[in-house]
């Protein structure tokens, strides 16, 4: 029973290297709980668990500064895509889990506003014949609903990351249609069916077990609901394949050290990518949880790529 | 013995670990990167079998390319926030390849410094006996030294390990420098404002030839108005060159066993001329 439940762990390892090394793995495994990886090194799941933990709240104050020097802006960009991709429309109820700063968030919530306003100038452009007392009440009514009942829920499992989105939400003056709840994506506090579309942007990496957490999304999604995942990926070409890996290992860890103060977190961003799946294993895994369609976009030759699979 | 070994494993591992920066190159990069990311717990764990590469705790092995980068990083970077203290340290460990064997040199050619480095003494408030510092007779280097602790409200705890520094001597070398900082505060009578840790790194920047000392002696007054900067040029930074051209070397002395001796006759033993009566 025991060595069923460590068969998926010992096939990864094997895959990862070394028929040794998950021997070891899997004796390792049967003493401490299972193995599984933290950047380059081999933990326990409860170990890598408090590690994430710790670089969380290690990194949540310079996180949006980390981000914008790292990726020198143009994460900004890949959320943009992500949200176009989207195209909610006014009344979609979004999950954004792992969504600790806010991002994803605070971007759906502009493109419902616009979205919305394009919706009541399309109504009032049709409703030209009406007298000025009719469009003062309709102006009325729909003042109080400038986002047309669309909410989002932005869940994370850390609390220093959540505050951070709290307080760049206040700053930046988004209040309604906005809730902030600490939960883990492994076991989400919601019921089934809730939700239209489910976001986790560069989170799902550092989820342990990241089977669960895709189970949890197909649970907490309502049938026609929508899963998108933005996550960094893994390049072909072997140039850029090259430049990239240069620029991950030797120029991040030193931005981390020099604007964050923390060089052991961001050199526990770089390898974690290389340990993320590639683009068709994740397709794979989002298959597996019973999503339908499920398709995948790169974004700059594949340094990041969107997943995308519907709850039928 | 270890020692020797451990050294001779790093002088081997270094070189191999980033030959340049076309080494970590395709996907598979688990075998050339370091496998000494230690988790931030900082505990030893299960080793990888590729090996470590970690000379002492909380050394990260960096590469010459990311050596430069942290350099430059670190400078513009302590220049723009001035409390980054952690980035003039790292200054101070990427730019002293030259100066830090030096310094190594000039201490093993002193009975003192000899002896500082075979037993590696660590200033920190878990070694001290503040209380009995505390006691010591007003004008004797333990009670001056603590004064300067609560008159600055600063702390001996505060200094940051050394983690570029690719040789376990160099590095105790350089927290040794780091730790012995505040003596030289209380040697000079400098305070911990601007202008006192300016005239120190004068004094230090003579005494040791750190770059990042010289950085810091030359870019720190850039933050000061110029009433402050006449003072320094006129009469602070003088003393300190002569200071610290007249004195021998200041990590030739085992502080840690002359709490007693009186501050004048520990200037005076050093070669560091009386302090001029100006206002800091």
């Amino acid at each position: 029973m025991a060595a069923a439940a460590l068969c998926p762990c010992q096939a990864v390892l094997a895959r990862r290297g070394g028929a040794l090394r998950a021997l070891c793995g899997s004796v390792r495994g049967l003493a401490a709980g299972t193995q599984t990886h933290f950047g380059f090194q081999s933990v326990t799941e409860e170990e890598r668990r408090e590690k994430i933990n710790q670089v969380f709240e290690s990194v949540a104050k310079k996180y949006d500064v980390m981000n914008d020097s790292m990726t020198l802006g143009i994460h900004r960009v890949w959320k943009d895509i992500l949200v176009h991709k989207m195209n909610p429309c006014p009344g979609t109820l979004l999950l954004d889990v792992a969504g600790g700063t806010g991002d994803i968030a605070f971007r759906f919530i502009n493109y419902i506003r616009s979205a919305r306003e394009r919706q009541l100038q399309r109504k009032l452009r049709q409703h030209q014949n009406l007298s000025w007392q009719e469009i003062s009440e309709s102006y009325q009514e729909e003042q109080f609903k400038p986002l047309g009942d669309s909410q989002v829920v932005v869940c994370d499992i850390n609390k220093e990351m959540l505050k951070v989105g709290k307080q760049k939400a206040q700053y930046l003056g988004y209040s309604e249609g906005l809730s902030w709840v600490l939960g883990n994506a492994e076991e989400l506090p919601f019921d089934d069916d809730k939700f239209d579309v489910y976001t986790i942007a560069f989170g799902i990496r550092n989820v342990t077990r990241m089977d669960l957490a895709l189970q949890e999304a197909y649970r907490v999604l309502k049938p026609g609901g929508r899963f998108l995942c933005l996550e960094f990926s893994h390049v072909s070409n072997p140039i850029i394949s090259r430049l990239y890996d240069l620029y991950s290992f030797q120029v991040i860890p030193v931005l981390g050290e020099v604007i964050a103060g923390d060089w052991k977190s961001y050199q526990y961003l770089v390898e974690s990518i290389r340990r993320f799946p590639p683009q068709e294993e994740l397709k794979a895994m989002i298959e597996d949880a019973g999503f339908f369609k499920v398709d995948y976009q790169n974004l700059n030759s594949g340094i990041v790529a969107i997943h995308s699979g519907f709850k039928l | 013995m270890l020692l020797l070994l451990r050294r001779a494993a790093a002088r081997a591992g270094v070189p191999l670990l980033r030959a340049g920066p076309g080494s970590p190159g395709n996907a598979g990069l688990s075998r050339s990167e370091p496998r000494a990311r230690r988790g931030r717990g900082g505990e030893e764990e299960e080793e990888e079998d590729e090996g470590c590469y970690q000379l002492y705790p909380g050394h990260i092995p960096t590469s010459p390319l990311q050596k430069a980068l942290l350099a430059a990083g670190s400078a513009v970077m302590a220049l723009y926030d001035p409390y980054r203290h952690d980035m003039v340290a790292v200054l101070g460990e990427t730019t002293g390849c030259l100066a830090l064997p030096n310094l190594r040199d000039k201490m093993k050619h002193h009975p003192e410094g000899y002896r500082i480095l075979q037993e590696r003494p660590r200033i920190c408030l878990s070694t001290l006996d503040m209380s009995r510092l505390r006691e010591l007779p007003d004008g004797s280097l333990g009670r001056e030294y603590v004064r300067f602790l609560e008159d600055n409200k600063v702390s001996p705890d505060t200094r940051m390990p050394a983690k570029f520094v690719d040789d376990e001597e160099l590095a105790y070398v350089i927290q040794r420098y780091r730790e012995v900082h505040d003596m030289m505060h209380t040697l000079l009578g400098m305070p911990t404002n601007m202008l006192g840790e300016v005239v120190v790194k004068w004094f230090e920047a003579v005494q040791t030839g750190l770059p990042m000392c010289v950085l810091g002696a030359a870019f720190g007054p850039v933050r000061l108005s110029a009433r402050k900067l006449q003072v320094l040029a006129t009469e602070l930074v003088p003393w300190a060159i002569r200071s610290g051209r007249n004195a021998s070397c200041i990590l030739n002395v085992y502080y840690e066993q002359r709490w007693e001796q009186p501050v004048e006759s520990l200037r005076e033993e050093i070669g560091i001329f009386p302090p001029p009566a100006v206002c800091v």
